[in-house]
Formats: C-alpha cells, sequence, structure tokens
C-alpha cells in the first residue's frame, strides 16, 4: 500500500466544528488502468457515499461520481490520482476508495 | 424572412407551418429555437434520457447469467444516462445556445467522443464508440417524438427535411401534410416522385435549408417557381395567398374541361398523352384528361428494391398501366439507367462521365439477359392493349437494328413456348441524342415512331449541364439551335410518315405549345398535373395562329428574343399560367 500522506483536519483554531475534510494520493495499480468496468466500480462505489468528492491527475480536477468525467481522465496503469472528499463521511469514502484501488485492485490482475 | 431557391418538382403552393424531420444517419444541423421554446426542448432531453435509461436497464436486466461483458456494456451506458453531469452539459448547451434538443444532445456527444478517440491509450479511445451509441439511442427517442409527429398530426404542416425515404413518406396523411421541401434530390428523387403522385407542392436540392428553420416557422413552399420561403414577412404572406387563390380558382376551372376534347378553335385534333414512373400515376394521367401514356420510364423497376427486377415484377406493372388505358397507346421505354445508377450492377466500370458512358440503350445491349427479360415482359403485355416500346438514348441505324433483333429474338422464344404478344407491336425510338436527331431522317425507315425527348437533346446539343447552377441558364428550349433541330425531326418524321411526339418537359410549359404546334407537332406527353392547362392552350388557340408564330420565331437569332417573344404570346392566351 502506497499512501504518502493522510491529512485529517477536524478542529479549527476558532473553536468551531469543521467539515471533515480528507485527501491522499493513490496509484492505479491493475493492468488496464481505469477503464469501463473499474470506472463505474470507482463512481458507483464514491456515490455511495455524501461528501462531495474530487480526483486529480497532474491538474486536471473533476468529480468522482460522474462517469463521464472519471473515463475523461484518462487514468491508466500506473497513474497517480489525488483523491479529496469533504463531508461527514469522508473518511470512509477515502478507504473505501482506497480499498477498490490499491488492495482489490478493482478484483484485475495487477501490472 | 429567408428566401431560398432549388428545384422544382411538383407544381402548387403551399402555406403552413414546418415539420422538419431528421434522420438518424445524417448529421445533426444547427437549428436554433426561441428563447420561449427553451423549457420544452430541455424537457425533450431529461425525457430522452429518461426513456433511454428505462430501455438500457432492461437490457442490463436481460443479460443477467450471461457474458458479464455485454452487461457491463449496458451497465456502463446506464451510468452515463445517470450521470447529472453529462445531463447538464447538454441542457446547458440548448439553454445558452438556443439549439434544439437533437443539436444539443449531437454537438455534446460528438465533443465528448473525439476527446476519447484522441487519446493513445485504447481502452480509453475506444469509449468513443460507447459514445456514440449512446448518442444514437438518445437520437432514437428524440427523433421517435417527430414520427409520432407526423403520424398524429392535427395541424396542416410543410415537412422539410435533408432526404425522404419511402418509409417516412409511407406516413404522409395527404390531409395535413401540403407540401415538402428538400435539402438533397432531384426531378427524379423520391421526394420528387412522391410528391407528383400525391399532387402536392415539392422544392428538393434547397442545400441548407433546414438549418434556418426553427420548429415555429412558417413556410411557403412554391412548387412552380422552386422557391421556399421561411418565416415570410406580411407582404410575402399576401401576395401568395392570393396567387394560391388565384391558382385553385384556376384549377377548378380546368378540371371542368377534362372531358372536353384537345382540340383547337380552328378543329384539329392534338392528342395529349401522360408522362408516368409508377403503375399508380396512370390513374391520375387519365382522371386530368390524358388520352394514353406518352413516356412510360420503367428506372422505378430498377431502382425500387434493390434486386434486379424479374420478369413477373415488369409484367404486373405494365399490365396495370395498360388496363387503366384500355384501347388508348401505352409507350413502355426500355430501361435508362447508368451502370453507376443500379443498385445490382456487380461489374460497374467507374466512369468519369457516366452521362455520356454506358448507360441505357448501350448498357442493355451489353446485358442481354437483363435487356431481354423486359422485352418479354413488354410483349406479354401487349395483348392487353395498345402497348407500344420504345428505345431510348438510340444514337445511330446501327443500334437501333440491333435493338429490333433483340426484340426480334425474344419474339421467337415466346413462339416456342406459345406465349401471346402482339407481333405487330409499334416500335420508336427517342430522339435525344444530336447524332439521331441529325439523322433522323435514316432512322425514320426503321421505326414506327419518333418521341423527341427535349431535356436531354437539349443539354447534348447546347453542351450545357442544366444541374450545374453555373452554367443553368444557359440550358433553354427557346434556342435558335433547339428550333432549328427540331424542324428538322419533325420535318423527317411528316415525310416517312411516322408517329411523332414530344415527350420532354417543353411539352408541359405552356409557353411552347403554340410553337410545337405550328411547328408540326400533334401529340404532347407530359406530366399529368399540367394536361388540362395545356388541354386549355390548345383549345384557346388557331392553328393558324401558331403556324404563323413558328414562323416569326425562325427569323429570330436569339434565346432571349424567342423567349420574350413566346411568354407575351402565350399571356394574351391564356394570362392565368403567369
Amino acid at each position: 500500500m502506497i499512501a504518502t500522506g493522510e491529512h485529517g483536519r477536524n478542529d479549527k483554531d476558532d473553536g468551531t466544528l469543521s467539515v471533515p475534510e480528507y485527501e491522499i494520493e493513490v496509484q492505479i495499480r491493475n493492468v488496464e488502468g481505469l477503464h469501463m468496468r473499474p470506472a463505474m466500480q470507482f463512481v458507483d462505489t464514491a456515490s455511495r457515499y455524501d461528501c462531495a468528492i474530487e480526483v486529480s491527475n497532474e491538474g486536471t480536477s473533476v468529480d468522482a461520481k460522474s462517469i463521464m468525467q472519471m473515463t475523461m481522465l484518462a487514468a491508466t496503469c500506473g497513474t497517480k490520482l489525488r483523491i479529496k472528499a469533504k463531508g461527514p463521511d469522508a473518511g470512509e469514502a477515502i478507504a473505501a476508495l482506497r480499498q477498490l484501488i490499491e488492495v482489490k485492485m478493482f478484483g484485475e490482475t495487477p501490472a | 424572412m429567408e428566401i431560398r431557391k432549388g428545384i422544382a418538382v411538383s407544381p402548387g403552393i403551399a402555406i403552413a407551418r414546418s415539420l422538419v424531420i431528421d434522420s438518424r444517419d445524417y448529421r445533426i444541423p444547427r437549428r436554433s429555437i426561441l428563447p420561449s421554446q427553451k423549457a420544452t426542448e430541455i424537457q425533450r432531453v431529461q425525457e430522452a434520457f429518461d426513456k433511454a435509461t428505462v430501455q438500457l436497464s432492461a437490457l442490463e436486466q436481460a443479460q443477467v447469467g450471461r457474458e458479464h461483458q455485454i452487461k457491463d456494456i449496458f451497465a456502463v451506458h446506464v451510468r452515463f444516462l445517470n450521470d447529472q453531469s453529462f445531463r447538464r452539459r447538454i441542457t446547458d448547451c440548448v439553454e445558452h445556445e438556443l439549439v434544439t434538443a437533437e443539436y444539443g444532445v449531437s454537438t455534446i456527444l460528438r465533443e465528448i467522443a473525439s476527446h476519447f478517440a484522441g487519446m493513445d491509450d485504447e481502452y480509453i479511445s475506444e469509449r468513443a464508440a460507447d459514445i456514440y451509441d449512446i448518442e444514437r439511442r438518445l437520437l432514437t427517442h428524440l427523433l421517435g417524438d417527430v414520427r409520432q409527429a407526423v403520424e398524429h398530426l392535427k395541424d396542416e404542416v410543410v415537412v422539410v427535411a435533408h432526404e425522404l425515404t419511402p418509409t417516412q413518406t409511407a406516413g404522409f396523411n395527404k390531409t395535413f401534410v401540403k407540401g415538402f421541401a428538400t435539402e438533397a434530390g432531384g426531378r427524379t428523387s423520391h421526394t420528387a416522385i412522391i410528391a407528383r403522385s400525391l399532387g402536392l407542392p415539392a422544392v428538393v436540392a434547397l442545400e441548407d435549408v433546414t438549418s434556418c428553420i426553427t420548429s415555429e416557422s412558417t413556410v411557403i413552399i412554391d412548387g412552380n417557381r422552386g422557391v421556399v420561403i421561411v418565416d415570410p414577412d406580411e407582404q410575402t404572406l399576401e401576395e401568395y395567398r392570393n396567387y394560391a387563390q388565384e391558382l385553385s380558382r384556376f384549377e377548378i376551372e380546368l378540371s371542368s374541361i377534362r372531358d372536353k376534347p384537345a382540340i383547337t378553335r380552328d378543329g384539329v385534333e392534338i392528342e395529349l398523352l401522360g408522362n408516368i414512373e409508377f403503375p399508380n400515376e396512370a390513374v391520375m394521367a387519365r382522371e386530368k384528361g390524358g388520352m394514353g401514356i406518352g413516356l412510360y420510364r420503367t428506372e422505378f423497376l430498377y431502382l425500387y428494391s434493390g434486386a434486379e427486377p424479374t420478369e413477373e415484377d415488369h409484367y404486373e406493372a405494365y399490365a396495370e398501366v395498360t388496363r387503366h388505358f384500355e384501347g388508348r397507346p401505352v409507350v413502355i421505354r426500355t430501361m435508362d439507367l447508368g451502370a453507376d445508377k443500379l443498385p445490382f450492377s456487380v461489374r460497374h466500370p467507374g466512369e468519369d462521365n457516366p452521362v455520356l458512358g454506358l448507360r441505357s440503350i448501350r448498357y442493355c445491349l451489353q446485358n442481354l439477359t437483363m435487356f431481354k427479360t423486359q422485352l418479354r415482359a413488354i410483349l406479354r403485355a401487349s395483348v392487353l392493349g395498345d402497348v407500344r416500346i420504345m428505345f431510348p438514348m438510340i444514337g445511330n441505324l446501327q443500334e437501333l437494328r440491333q435493338a429490333k433483333m433483340i426484340l426480334r429474338d425474344v419474339m421467337e422464344d415466346l413462339d416456342e413456348y406459345a406465349v401471346p404478344y402482339n407481333p405487330d407491336v409499334k416500335v420508336g425510338i427517342m430522339i435525344e441524342t444530336p447524332s439521331a436527331a441529325l439523322t433522323a431522317s435514316l432512322l425514320a425507315f426503321d421505326c414506327d415512331f419518333f418521341s423527341i425527348g427535349t431535356n436531354d437533346l437539349i443539354q447534348y446539343t447546347l453542351a450545357v449541364d442544366r444541374g450545374n447552377e453555373h452554367v443553368a441558364t444557359l440550358y433553354s428550349a427557346a434556342d435558335p439551335a433547339i428550333f432549328y433541330l427540331l424542324r428538322s425531326v419533325i420535318h423527317d418524321a411528316h415525310k416517312a410518315r411516322i408517329g411523332l411526339s414530344i415527350c420532354g418537359e417543353v411539352a408541359g410549359d405552356p409557353e411552347y405549345i403554340m410553337l410545337l404546334l405550328g411547328m408540326g407537332v400533334r401529340t404532347l406527353s407530359l406530366a399529368a398535373p399540367m394536361i388540362p392547362e395545356i388541354k386549355q392552350i390548345v383549345r384557346s388557340v388557331t392553328m393558324k395562329e401558331c403556324n404563323n408564330l413558328a414562323r416569326k420565331v425562325g427569323t429570330m437569332d436569339s434565346q432571349r428574343q424567342i423567349k420574350n417573344f413566346l411568354r407575351d404570346a402565350t399571356t394574351k392566351i391564356i394570362p392565368e399560367a403567369f
């Protein structure tokens, strides 16, 4: 598992409760990359959560719940993606997505 | 107000709201909408998405338990349709650019598809195919609305399309569909043929007329002058309404002369025959007072089904037409197409110049099986009435003799099987090449009649392609060259005492009738809708004045002079024609 950092912010200096925000970096590990079926699984997983989830690939940022946008990201095997989640269930969302990409590898063959 | 000029293929005036029909197979043109139509168009996008989703979910379900790849494809498509940012991209396009739902869908999806197609990675670039598939699905739903609209019309409309196919026109109800306008097509296109048999005004070859029409446009179709006017201003609308009224008054007047003879004021009888393409047009020819068929163009039989017509296909068509005109002449012209137009022609030599190439009688003489099939059918039909055979594009005596020899062979075949036919069947030729016209005196002794096909004769003689808009004005029957040529052919026919008719468009053109009569023509074959008007002219003139007119034309030296002279003369006789 490769994770270059996890940032979780729960408290602000002024003492008000802020919305949980998490950000991680993951790497696509399966041979065919984020093609049709994986993209679908990713979007389905992300859509289970209420939080807003953004995925970035070298400057391009898309909505994780939009299959159109996720496919257009064209993430191939080896691509590093930044996933940012903001909302009450952000933590679970991030964890689930990381599981899918790096552990389960979408149920496909690794590189 | 936009005025577009095209080719007039069926006369009359129609003024109605437009109904634009797109074809899924052709690029959806950009069509604007009014701000007030925004909500409706966005709604249409939503509905198309919903319907497509239902359809795809069902397809996905049907794949349960089978190969997961196919199921996955449908699943992905469903996700696309559920993707709100995707949908919003389309509705935003419709809203901000004020375009139709079809255009929004087509544009956005093609943008997305080309984004994918441009990617290096194969798996990603293949997604383009998915996008096109989704586009097709959405368009089918959107266009399906329109098809429904055609079948459930409640008001009068004018149908506008890039092209109209037989399937589309099959659903048209004359009570509501008042005219056609297409961007593609020519005089013999499907649209033209259907419009003529329905008696509806039509203009084709309008190029990009659909791009200036919104769904609330009022459209005027002027099938007489070949003009289409979109969103006419008040004055134009008024003018056309008056014109349309005059025309229908005129038509009622004309229909009353249906049973009156076509005879000049000084007692000369003129034979008026009909030109047809389809068997059922024979009915209209009869209704309009035609005394027979002077030109039955048989090409439709070769184009309709995509396969070579059988002897029975031929026979049934000829029999049907002959039955409508028992005892009256029915002139059947043998196949006049080029190999390039035949859907079933296998070995078609790529020709640079098909118009001057292996077509018509030349093609037939090199494809004897096909030719003999047609001749056999015509001969079999010859016992049902006064059937006559006509060979097109004959260029010289040798060609004519060859064709007649083939005909004799077919007669011998029929004799062998004791199949009845009329052994004295009249055989004639179309005079449409300059060579035939110039050697008409030689040809006249080997056939029973001439029919002058002025359309092609004028093109070949003046060396003008009348489909070419840069030179189309040079094409005219009023050219002195044509006058001299016709005069010569008519003289040769009279000398040999054979039948002579004109079957080109001039025969149905009011401006030329007096001239043709004055030159000695006694038989005209024309499109059925014009028969009453031409008969009116015949009944309004004396042969004496026609002869004088022809003599005067013989002294003139230019197209323009002759045209103006003929127009003046005709306006005096029959002012309503203009």
